[in-house]
């Protein structure tokens, strides 16, 4: 038997010892918001928080996240508000078929806890690890933008229209 | 025409408040009560007879309800030629095709019973390369090839050969005007097949019901193309499938036509009826599933000194892969698009589809364009080149313009985009005829490059797409179509229209999403580019069939004559004295007399569009017109070359595409440059990689790389050109495959230009430009 705390609620589970994370919160608990895109770790789409920081749940056991906290996508909108980041993605156009943006927002949401004020750099960095085949990823950093702290205002964003700026990103 | 309140407008999509808190369900995320996972087994070898096949002891391991062999299955699949079964039977054709398949209580149940199955393979001989395989006395893919049912008088296979289709485009005389030609150009190009990568892999679940019904749910583009082909297959009445379409985590071509929706069919009524999920691996996805088809063209060019194209002959080889699913359509579709958008008198191409023994091929954005114009875009280069004529002054001598005919005699009308505009403006917005800025370091160097791209949506000649508007009590609409938005953004674009037609605000307009054959309108799939085109035609009948019927109510409820009435702000009124009328809630589902009476009722209203003026292309000469409407673009690109190590950066990548009409700036942005970067995966990260027993060496995202954000250009520049298409919705025409097109072609040019080498093989990866760079220099 397992106790985790998802989304801020104490949960218990009777797991085999090969379940996964990503199997258990689909599958067990019903939180079908993080998606399977490959199974080895390697597309970002089954991203969740483990203690505050982005893992690929279908690389963690279950018995991994014994005693320890979990936030899913579920857990990003507070009482039916969706967040500043949530907004972002809305705002910029940075989703398509939307199966990654799960996995991306849990990305940005773990840089965001970690550094409120990441520099281009870090966000390009902090994403590269979540593949989407739609959007070209340009309204995604865009959106991650939009959301950090720093940013002078979410609803007249620094680039709506306009291309990123990302002359430093590759020094 | 009056200002537009809604159309063109960056209206937001509705289907992103459930994608971006998780709540938005995809088809694995549905559960069923009673629902079993199904596990595929694959053959290890490219072609093979299977001698035998022992499941009797997968059979009995624990949760496993069904195993299913080819034996099992007497049913062949195809679109345009049948020649596909669900599970090999007999003989295995690719690497990777599934031989037999598990249906268990758990996905872990599944996967462990497949462990159990014994296979005998006898290897036999098999061909890779698709223009071996056109050699006399080269293996057969399918030697029973001229037994299988197939479209006739569209699609040519050559009987006893791997010739699926030979589509032929004669125009003029080439051989005589390339011998007379003053300057001649010949090279050749090659393509290597590269795989969709949707984020959510090939998934579908389905039930097989009593009195020989069925209910599937799929990730899929294609509702209403599923049901008639499983409908087809097994012989059941249409109305016996039905189908829906949940949220589709990408398509890009792959998930058009049939899927895995037949396998979980045939496991369900192995099962009794239980619903059976069938959800791909990645690596499966990338092995098993179709992917874009190799491509080797043989060009040759001729022009007058002066600068005049006068003559192309191309021959294209695609690498079909194992079946032929799509290929032959795309061997025929940029067979006649296979000249660029030049005008050219004398014309002659072979396209030939050819089966190999690996994993198929199947429709991908572009269908076949990317491919062609990789090489015909070169090559234009490379002809300008040996004219001394700069490549943009070259082609803006030669685009096509209204007047001229294109090369299967179809002629350009005013009307048309002008690829002439997308030219310059590319290469005003890259700076064309400026040296590049110096590079970042001595071991770098800068070059330009140009490509153009035209595409037209390659579908049969009688396609079309119905749509249907109801009002709801409080006055809104809601928009039901069956074309399948994975993510392209047709149905906020719908809506848009549907608003602007409705005279309602956005807001008060509701797509249905779950697309479902038994409760939306037909559309034949949703491919080719051609789903805001056909579908906003039909919504604006659909709207136009609810205005009727709103202003016949109002006007028996005003007692004033339907032609005083107008539709405005959700509201019927007298044109001349709009404080008198009715809001839409009062009319929607009939209007009500202070007495009680009531009159009229619910206001539903139906649109639809066909595809007009088309024909077959005579099949000696493909002459004929295939295309509702052309999209023209260009790309412009300036990029960086690490001569040391081969790395290409992309400083700056313009994109024009003649839309027509911008129908939404944010969704029209979202297409250019997600396209954009797919492009640049073809171009410098994406192919497949076979070993030489055939095997895939790549099917993983470890050794198959798609671009991440870490490889963007540092800027794209998306422009978006209005010429509209007179009988487009607003005058829009389609922009969603363009923009990857010729991505790769004007890297290609650009390379030339900074390093002198010409490359003809994709992708430009490091190591084979390094290689090119290291070969030159040691000449």
């Amino acid at each position: 038997m397992i106790r985790l705390t998802v989304n801020g609620r104490l949960e218990t589970a009777s797991v085999p010892a090969g379940l996964t994370l990503l199997e258990l919160l689909r599958d067990r608990f019903h939180l079908t918001g993080t998606k399977e895109g490959c199974g080895i770790g390697e597309c970002g789409a089954c991203t969740v928080l483990l203690d505050g920081l982005p893992v690929a749940s279908c690389l963690v056991l279950a018995v991994e996240a014994d005693g320890r906290t979990v936030e899913t996508i579920e857990g990003e909108a507070i009482g039916g508000e969706l967040s500043k980041l949530q907004k972002a993605f809305l705002e910029a156009g940075a989703v398509q078929c939307g199966f990654c943006t799960p996995g991306m927002i849990m990305s940005a949401r773990g840089l965001l806890r970690r550094n409120p004020r990441p520099s281009d750099d870090e966000i390009v960095e902090a994403m590269s690890g979540n593949l989407c085949r739609c959007t070209g990823y340009e309204a995604i950093l865009d959106a991650v933008r939009r959301a950090v702290e720093h940013d002078p205002s979410p609803s007249a964003p620094r680039h709506a229209h306009s291309p990123p700026q990302k002359e430093d990103r590759r020094a | 025409m009056p200002e537009l309140r809604v159309v063109g407008r960056p209206v937001l999509r509705d289907d992103a408040i459930e994608k971006v808190t998780g709540t938005a369900r995809y088809t694995t995320d549905l559960a069923l009560p009673g629902m079993l996972y199904a596990a595929i087994l694959t053959s290890p070898h490219a072609s093979a007879r299977i001698a035998r096949i022992d499941v009797a002891t997968a059979r009995g391991e624990p949760g496993v309800r069904a195993v299913l062999t080819g034996d099992d299955l007497d049913v062949l699949l195809g679109l345009y030629l049948r020649d596909k079964r669900i599970l090999a039977r007999g003989v295995v054709r690719y690497q990777g095709e599934p031989v037999a398949a598990v249906a268990a209580d758990t996905l872990d149940e599944a996967r462990s019973a497949l462990r159990k199955i014994r296979v005998d393979y006898e290897e036999l001989p098999a061909v890779f390369d698709a223009r071996a395989a056109m050699a006399p006395g080269a293996p057969r893919v399918h030697p029973e090839l001229a037994t299988y049912e197939r479209m006739r008088g569209v699609f040519f296979p050559e009987a006893g050969t791997n010739v699926a289709h030979h589509q032929k485009i004669r125009r003029g005389d080439a051989a005589a005007a390339l011998d007379a030609a003053d300057v001649r150009i010949e090279a050749t190009f090659d393509n290597p097949p590269v795989q969709h990568v949707p984020l959510e892999t090939h998934a579908a679940i389905a039930q097989a019901l009593p009195a020989d019904r069925v209910e599937v749910w799929t990730s899929s583009q294609s509702p209403y193309t599923v049901r008639h082909l499983l409908a087809h297959a097994f012989g059941l009445p249409h109305a016996s499938v039905r189908v829906h379409v949940p949220y589709v985590g990408g398509g890009f071509g792959g998930k058009a036509g049939l899927g895995v929706e037949p396998l979980a069919y045939v496991l369900s009524k192995a099962c009794g009826g239980r619903p059976v999920l069938v959800s791909m691996t990645r690596e499966q996805e990338f092995n098993t599933m179709p992917s874009r088809q190799g491509l080797t063209s043989t060009l040759r060019l001729g022009a007058t000194r002066d600068g005049r194209l006068t003559a192309l002959e191309a021959t294209y080889v695609w690498d079909a892969g194992a079946y032929a699913d799509y290929g032959v359509n795309i061997g025929r579709a940029a067979a006649y698009a296979g000249a660029g958008p030049y005008a050219v008198d004398n014309c002659s191409i072979d396209s030939y589809v050819v089966y190999t023994n690996k994993v198929y091929g199947t429709a991908f954005r572009g269908f076949g364009h990317l491919e062609v114009l990789w090489g015909v875009e070169r090559a234009i280069d490379r002809l300008a080149r040996a004219l001394d004529l700069d490549p943009v002054e070259f082609r803006r001598r030669n685009l096509l313009r209204s007047g001229d005919t294109t090369i299967t005699g179809e002629p350009i009308a005013v009307g048309h985009g002008s690829p002439r505009k997308c030219l310059e403006a590319v290469a005003q917005a890259i700076g064309w005829g400026l040296p590049p800025l110096p590079p970042d370091a001595p071991n770098k160097v800068r070059g330009k490059g140009v490509a153009m791209l035209h595409k037209a949506p390659a579908m049969p000649t009688n396609t079309s797409c119905a749509a249907v508007i109801k009002l709801d009590e409080d006055g809104a609409a809601d928009l039901l179509v069956s074309g399948v938005d994975y993510g392209q953004g047709t149905y906020t674009v719908l809506r848009q229209i549907a608003a602007e037609e409705l005279s309602l605000p956005i807001e008060k307009v509701h797509a249905v999403w779950d697309c479902d054959t038994a409760m939306t309108p037909y559309d034949w799939q949703t491919v080719a580019s051609r789903f805001a085109y056909m579908g906003g035609n039909a919504v604006i009948a659909a709207a136009a069939d609810c205005r009727r019927q709103l202003i016949d109510t109002a006007a028996n409820a005003l007692g004033v004559p339907a032609e005083a009435l107008v539709c405005r702000d959700g509201r019927v009124c007298v044109a001349s004295d709009e404080g008198r009328g009715l809001e839409y809630r009062q009319l929607a589902l009939g209007f009500t007399f202070p007495n009680g009476n009531a009159i009229g009722g619910p206001i539903i209203g139906h649109g639809r569009s066909i595809a007009t003026g088309l024909t077959n292309l005579d099949p000696e000469t493909g002459q004929g017109r295939p295309a509702q409407f052309w999209t023209y673009g260009a790309h412009a690109v300036e990029i960086e070359v690490d001569t040391e190590t081969g790395e290409i950066t992309v400083l700056r990548l313009v994109t024009a595409v003649d839309a027509g009409k911008v129908l939404n700036p944010l969704l029209c942005r979202g297409q250019i440059v997600g396209g954009v970067v797919q492009g640049l995966g073809s171009a410098l990260l994406e192919g497949f990689q076979f070993d030489e027993r055939g095997r895939l060496m790549n099917p993983s995202f470890v050794d198959y790389k798609i671009a991440t954000a870490k490889d963007l250009p540092r800027e794209i520049v998306p422009i978006m050109i209005e010429n509209p298409q007179p009988d487009g919705p607003y005058g829009a025409r389609g922009v969603a495959e363009h923009p990857m097109i010729s991505v790769p072609s004007a890297l290609g040019n650009a390379l030339f230009d900074a390093l002198g080498i010409d490359f003809s093989s994709l992708p430009l990866t490091p190591e084979r430009v390094l290689g090119k760079i290291l070969e030159a220099g040691s000449r």
